[in-house]
């Protein structure tokens, strides 16, 4: 089952990313996570995830400003994590800043996305993510996973 | 100054992947190494490039069996190197092991794409890598680059 975890706040966002990435099988399942609390919940199968499928998604998409646990924590708790560190991550966020990219490189993101603000390039970069990152992409072997957990 | 560096030996990959490449302005220059060292000389401005204008690549697109010394072991270099370390890399390889795929993963590879055989998948892989890791993603700056 390959999934994607989009974790992002803004209503408009999540509609135009489940909208794009819709139009194309890039997975058979999205998950939204509204907050960093809820991904990390779903990454380590806590919380309201506690019952969920064992597995991890073949892509995080992972804003930066979020309520509860922030997207550069997110990142540094992933990414620090032997299990759940070979999960691809693309920040997709609004922020431009030197700092916050910077940043993310150093915490080990795999790439970088700024939301572009035309609508036509927004949906176009979405399905670019999409087709690299489903399709193209050979995600990290899921017996990393240590079964069942 | 946009730069692609691909590192591949085998002439008819170079060929494709340059075709390919050139048909959209992807990057203002693509450096070819054939092998790991040549790879590593670029990266590093020793040998031959000694002389190279400053400036990191935008993405490093490397195949895993490479003369002298091999793919993992450029990744692991780059990987390992404060300054170069967050340059993106793409394992563009004929190996579906699990045990490259890993590794590549484990030493922080940012991307693992199987070359496909078939002609058309290929083509349309390198335009999928070129859009996104040349338009859509974002390059970490070069900073810390003293000159």
């Amino acid at each position: 089952m390959k999934s994607i975890l989009l974790v992002e706040d803004n209503p408009n966002d999540i509609e135009l990313a489940l909208g794009a990435l819709a139009t194309e099988t890039y997975a058979e399942d999205i998950i939204v996570a509204k907050d960093g609390q809820h991904a990390l919940d779903f990454l380590y199968k806590s919380g309201p995830y506690a019952a969920r499928e064992s597995g991890n998604p073949i892509l995080i998409m992972l804003d930066l400003k979020l309520p509860r646990v922030d997207g550069l924590e997110v990142l540094r708790r992933v990414k620090a994590d032997p299990v759940l560190k070979h999960i691809p991550v693309v920040m997709f966020t609004g922020s431009g800043e030197e700092s916050d990219l910077h940043t993310s490189y150093g915490l080990g993101v795999n790439a970088y996305v700024v939301k572009p603000v035309d609508f036509s390039e927004y949906a176009f970069a979405l399905k670019m993510i999409g087709r690299f990152w489903t399709q193209i992409n050979q995600a990290p072997p899921v017996l990393a996973l240590g079964g069942g957990v | 100054m946009k730069k692609i560096l691909f590192v591949e030996d085998n002439p008819n990959d170079l060929e494709l992947a340059l075709e390919t490449l050139s048909q959209e302005v992807y990057a203002d220059a693509i450096v070819i190494a054939k092998d790991g060292q040549h790879a590593l000389d670029f990266l590093y401005g020793s040998g031959k490039h000694e002389n190279r204008e400053p400036g990191n690549p935008i993405l490093i697109m490397l195949d895993i069996k490479l003369p002298k010394v091999d793919g993992l072991e450029v990744l692991r270099r780059v990987k390992a190197d404060p300054v170069l370390k967050n340059i993106p890399i793409i394992m563009f390889t004929g190996s579906a092991e699990d045990s490259d795929l890993k590794t590549s993963y484990e030493l922080g590879a940012n991307a693992y794409v199987v070359k496909p055989i078939d002609f058309a998948k290929y083509a349309q892989a390198l335009q999928s890598i070129s859009n996104f890791w040349t338009k859509i993603n974002e390059p970490p700056h070069d900073s810390e680059i003293v000159i």
